[in-house]
């Protein structure tokens, strides 16, 4: 019996990633349909519990590498080209984010794998699994079948959700997996830097959302005082937090946080795909952009097409008027 | 030091694309232009190049496409690089990620690179994935997403985002790297490099030459396969509003605000 193979990433506190969970619940229930088993694969420092733990999402077997490191991909490609290559797992699994695409492509070349990423949805069917992607800016979903086995599928941000299955613990089972030689030449000097202040955006019921289109650093200034008249916070996309505008606690998206607030009002925001996975199950989404043709309107409530430079004090100022 | 840049024709930002339902495979029709994204790998190489910390001796473009792909060489010549290698085929039609990450790396291979670059993903595919497939190939380290490089002592030092915040990472060469659009602005290229481009030394390749091998690229070296294409999950439209008069979008979105009780 094969089955499905997820990588569950963790923090340097050895907590699991909540895509990784989700994966693996994922997982399971494909593995059900299949008739097969899900079991995931850690690497470094993690503990009997923690590692026995992922049972309690489905995986029955956890193989644990724990010379390998964390945080970097090829180390990790290593151990989960060797546990599918032993136990003949059909396919490997990922949540969204980083990681998980490097993993997947490193397989993809290892192993002579197919693979399919940004995957919103898998389905079972003839005891073979079908991935369905968005593709061209979402603007079509195309269901991709695997020519043989085993198959590579990295899910986009939140696509699968993590749900305690009531299962016990996994079997932990310890790997020697080698490392390739080119899988030792990248090194980690230092994982997981916060930038910028530690700021709160995710108990916010309004955010303010900054991107590129602001211009500058300095004009935050403009959503943080329509976010502070609204009685919100403000966030910011990847490409404002990577140009050193605003810190990265407040960043949505693929390698950030992810929201759903009552108001998502987003200002000078193109509305990428790495940033819409990270907030377009807000409530009320409302946008103001100069672009007529940016994808934000594709999945806003209400656009406003316009200079925000404008807009925004005078949309502060009738909101402080409004609430007194 | 010698800097293999990997660049890709895609439609046209204004092009809209399709996929075309009989060969569920991207519409290529239309203008075309070189991926954004690996403008910013050129402009990282040019950047090297001039930083001082290397000796760059050579950027060479390196793309596999149709025969119109000339033109995204062409662009990529104009902005940095010092010629190009063309990998075209008609077997290489229709490969997926699996098939097309192997031929790049077996055009790769012929060049030898000390340091392989490109952009974070292509406007078209959006897939992500294509360096880390040719780092395994070629055997070499990658990271993907790189938002800064730092050459210091034949060594590269990369910053990127990752899950947890930006990670530091040393990377011994050879290498493949894959950049976000974060890390530079690329230039302009001038009138003169435009018009010089097509003087640069161009080489193209077909499979043969390059030792690779026909069942393992196309569609029938692909490993995945397009079932079906639908159209998305339909999101009742938005309301849009051009701002003409700004006073009186505000008191519109206000009256919206306190419609849905956000005020």
């Amino acid at each position: 019996m094969a089955g499905i193979l997820v990588y569950a990433l963790h923090d340097d506190e050895g907590n699991f990633n909540k895509n990784s969970l989700g994966a693996i619940s994922e997982a399971a229930k494909l593995a059900g349909e299949l008739g097969s088993e899900a079991a995931a694969v850690v690497v470094g420092d993690v503990s009997d519990d923690a590692a026995a733990s992922l049972g309690s999402y489905g995986a029955k077997r956890v193989f644990r590498a724990k010379s390998a490191p964390e945080g970097l991909a090829q180390p990790i490609v290593d151990v989960m080209a060797k546990v599918i290559g032993d136990e003949g797992f059909d396919y490997a699994l990922f949540g969204g984010g980083l990681l998980g695409f490097e993993i997947g492509a490193g397989l993809t070349a290892r192993l002579n794998a197919g693979v399919t990423m940004e995957v919103t949805a898998v389905k079972a069917a003839d005891g073979k699994l079908v991935a369905e992607r968005p593709v061209l800016q979402d603007s079509a979903v195309v269901d991709v079948g695997y020519v043989d086995q085993p198959g590579i599928i990295i899910g986009r941000l939140n696509a699968f959700d993590a749900q305690e299955s009531g299962d016990g613990s996994a079997d932990v089972v310890d790997v020697d997996a080698e490392l390739s030689e080119w899988s030792t030449k990248a090194k980690m000097r230092q994982r997981g830097e916060q930038r910028g202040e530690d700021v709160n955006i995710e108990d916010a019921d309004i955010l303010v959302g900054g991107g590129r289109g602001l211009g500058e650093a300095g004009n935050f200034k403009l959503a943080e005082e329509l976010a502070e008249s609204l009685g919100g916070a403000v966030a910011a996309t990847r490409a404002v937090v990577d140009a050193g505008w605003y810190p990265y606690a407040a960043q949505i998206g693929q390698t950030g946080k992810t929201v759903a607030p009552k108001l998502y009002l987003a200002a000078g925001i193109s509305g990428a795909i790495q940033h819409k996975v990270g907030m377009q199950n807000s409530e009320n989404i409302l946008a103001i952009n100069k672009d007529p043709n940016a994808p934000i309107f594709e999945f806003a409530d209400l656009g406003i097409v316009g200079d925000l430079h404008k807009i925004l004090p005078k949309l502060t100022e009738a909101v402080k008027a409004r609430r007194g | 030091l010698k800097i293999c840049c990997l660049v890709k024709e895609v439609p046209d930002a204004a092009v809209t694309k399709r996929i075309d339902p009989n060969t569920k495979r991207l519409d290529r029709s239309g203008e075309k232009n070189l991926n954004p994204f690996d403008t910013h790998g050129i402009e990282a190489a040019m950047q090297i190049r001039e930083g001082g910390n290397a000796d760059v001796d050579e950027i060479v473009a390196v793309t596999m496409g149709p025969e119109s792909a000339v033109r995204a060489l062409h662009k990529a010549v104009a902005l940095g690089a010092d010629r190009s290698l063309h990998l075209t085929d008609t077997a290489l039609e229709g490969s997926d990620v699996c098939a097309t990450g192997y031929a790049l790396a077996k055009a790769l291979e012929t060049e030898q690179p000390d340091l392989v670059l490109l952009g974070q993903q292509s406007d078209d595919g959006e897939c992500y994935t294509i360096g880390a497939v040719v780092a395994d190939h070629l055997k070499m380290p990658s990271l993907t997403q790189v938002i800064k490089i730092d050459v210091e002592d034949g060594r590269l030092i990369c910053e990127r985002q990752a899950e947890y915040g930006y990670d530091t990472v040393e990377v011994e060469l050879p290498a493949v790297i894959s950049v976000g659009d974060a890390i530079n602005e690329p230039r302009y290229p001038s009138l003169k490099a435009i018009m010089g481009a097509k003087k640069k030394p161009l080489d193209t390749k077909a499979i043969g030459d390059l030792g690779i091998e026909a069942s393992q690229v196309g569609e029938q070296g692909s490993k995945t396969q397009v079932l079906e294409i639908n159209p998305p999950p339909q999101k009742e439209a938005g309301e849009i509003i051009e701002d003409e008069d700004t006073n009186e979008t505000v008191e519109k979105v206000v009256a919206w605000l306190e419609e849905r009780k956000l005020l």
